[in-house]
């Protein structure tokens, strides 16, 4: 009895320190963050593009090349991963060949984003010749995180429950309009939310951007996908790797502002989940 | 090629396999038009499985095969020129758990009619279909709300009222109440007694007075065979074979 009950407590006590620590590691990191950051974050740093004093530098031009490359990248990845994965789910024969496709879409998953970086510059950047523009930004970050949309939109497209599509099967419905009438509505929820988080995970993506030549200086917005780009992570990571600590003090204002952006990403995803569940169409 | 306009439905030596397994073996019936038919039998006697082949349900299965054949007007539904969509149109069918879609309750009306584009004045036949299944009263002012704000007992009406909308012959039912209270279920019942006029309706259920109060004739199901058939104060009075009488009067099942 006695026993039992100590190690009740030092278990309950193990995982209390772990969350604290985890939890106090992140306040220390984002006070840190705040005390650096904030000075510079006005609109004149959003409004301005990056100079050699840090005192006039702003992420302008980062920050549009972010834009950019979100709305690439969901204008790619989104429509070719979603139809992928109602192809598996809904029209591919379960054999072992569609198993074994899916394994390696789910463990391409976990692939490292420079990877990634080194398959977009073989095929898009040189092969293709798109160059160090955006195409070759979006497409490459398409690539990145396309297994992630097609996982969890399968996941999404199967906890449809059968019994509408019976029921809809017994309206006399075919098949493309079951999947596109009723399995893909039902399916939304799911299939965005694993849109806007892989999303925000390509936003915070460095390593393949410098791979593809994305730049990390620039005095203009990209005005076509044509153009050079560059993009937040990379504005921070050339400031955050300059001597000089005014930089140092830029580069955590433009980590709060990626920061926000994530965070506005996934707040989204939870508006849109629970708006979809509440009122569906 | 036969009439067999006498029936709504006629299975000749219909027989359902899932893989070599002969679960359904070869049923012989005529379902009359207008008419309630319960379908009864102990768990797992294949009542389900029969239902299910009377619209061809079992297509989206791989492993389902059929044989014999089922006349419905004078097409045989099997035969390889006929065309699964429009017997589902004519051949409706309720499920056993309550199966709204996520939408609201005028779309779930209003869904099948559209997809099959049977242009018609939809906020008539929204009204029309939730008054024959008696539950326009209730959601008349709440045609846009999600349909999964229904009781379980509305929800299982308005997926009747679903089925009605598409102007069907025939309406199958799979346990249509066992997912409700007495209520709900009573409710339902008085429901298809009024849609008979109209529909021949072909209802499974586990539940022997429901047989008997609803239907005008019975099917009594055993280890996938038809065991017997006849009129509901037949069978429940004095049925032929001892089997029957022992199922009906709870002996088994
Ligand atoms: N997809 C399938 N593949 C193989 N066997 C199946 C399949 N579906 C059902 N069966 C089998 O068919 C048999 C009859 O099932 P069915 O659901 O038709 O019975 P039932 O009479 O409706 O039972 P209940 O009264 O419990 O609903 C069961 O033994 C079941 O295991
Ligand atoms: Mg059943």
């Amino acid at each position: 009895m006695q026993v039992r009950m100590v190690t009740n407590s030092i278990f309950k006590g193990f995982c209390f320190l772990s969350t604290f620590t985890a939890v106090a590691i992140l306040v220390m990191l984002l006070y840190h963050l705040f005390l650096k950051g904030t000075s510079h974050l006005d609109l004149d740093f959003l409004n301005s593009f990056s100079s050699r004093r840090p005192g006039r530098a702003g992420i302008k031009a980062a920050l549009w090349g972010t834009l950019w490359l979100i709305g690439l990248t969901s204008l790619f990845a989104l429509p070719l991963g979603v139809a992928t994965a109602v192809y598996l789910e809904e029209y591919a024969e379960k054999s072992r060949l569609t198993r074994l496709l899916e394994i390696n879409i789910a463990n391409l998953a976990g692939v490292p984003s420079i990877i990634y970086g080194l398959l977009g510059l073989a095929i898009f950047v040189r092969f293709l010749g798109f160059d160090r523009s955006l195409w070759s930004g979006s497409l490459t970050l398409s690539l990145l995180i396309l297994p992630v949309i097609i996982v969890a939109s399968q996941g999404a497209i199967r906890s449809v429950p059968l019994s509408i599509r019976e029921a809809s099967f017994a309206l006399g419905a075919q098949k493309w309009q079951v999947v596109l009438f009723v399995v893909l509505p039902a399916a939304l929820p799911g299939i965005l939310t694993g849109a806007i988080l892989s999303l925000s995970r390509a936003i915070g993506e460095t390593a393949p951007l410098i791979i593809v030549g994305a730049v990390g200086y620039m005095r203009f917005i990209p005005q076509t996908p044509n153009d050079d780009f560059t993009a937040l992570p990379l504005q921070i990571y050339d400031w955050a790797s300059r001597p000089q600590s005014g930089f140092h003090d830029i580069a955590a204002s433009g980590i709060l502002v990626l920061l926000a952006i994530l965070l506005l990403f996934n707040l989204n995803a939870v508006i849109i989940r629970q708006k979809l569940q509440r009122y569906p169409s | 090629m036969r009439l067999s306009y006498s029936y709504a439905l006629e299975a000749k030596a219909l027989s359902v396999f899932y893989g070599d397994n002969k679960a359904v073996d070869e049923v012989s019936y005529g379902f009359k038009r207008n008419k309630v038919t319960a379908i009864i039998g102990p768990s797992g006697c294949v009542k389900s499985t029969l239902m299910r082949a009377m619209n061809r349900m079992h297509d989206f299965v791989p492993e389902v095969k059929i044989e014999g054949s089922l006349w419905y007007e004078s097409e045989d539904i099997y035969d390889q020129r006929a065309n699964p969509v429009l017997v589902r149109k004519k051949i409706g069918m309720v499920f056993q758990k309550p199966n709204p879609f996520p939408k609201s309750i005028a779309k779930n009306i209003v869904w099948g009619p559209k997809i099959n584009r049977m242009s018609k004045n939809y906020k008539e036949l929204i009204e029309s279909s939730l008054k024959r299944a008696a539950l326009w009263d209730e959601v008349k002012h709440r045609l846009e709300e999600s349909a999964l704000s229904l009781s379980g007992g509305q929800q299982q009406r308005l997926c009747i009222a679903r089925s009605i909308a598409m102007d069907p012959d025939i309406i199958l039912m799979d346990e249509p109440c066992s997912a409700l209270d007495p209520k709900s279920t009573a409710s339902i019942e008085e429901l298809i007694l009024t849609l008979r006029e109209k529909y021949t309706i072909l209802i499974v259920t586990h539940n022997m007075q429901q047989a008997r109060r609803i239907s005008d004739e019975v099917l009594f199901m055993y280890e996938g065979r038809l065991v017997e058939s006849g009129d509901t104060e037949q069978m429940f009075e004095n049925p032929r074979i001892g089997q029957t009488h022992d199922y009906i009067r709870g002996k088994f099942g």
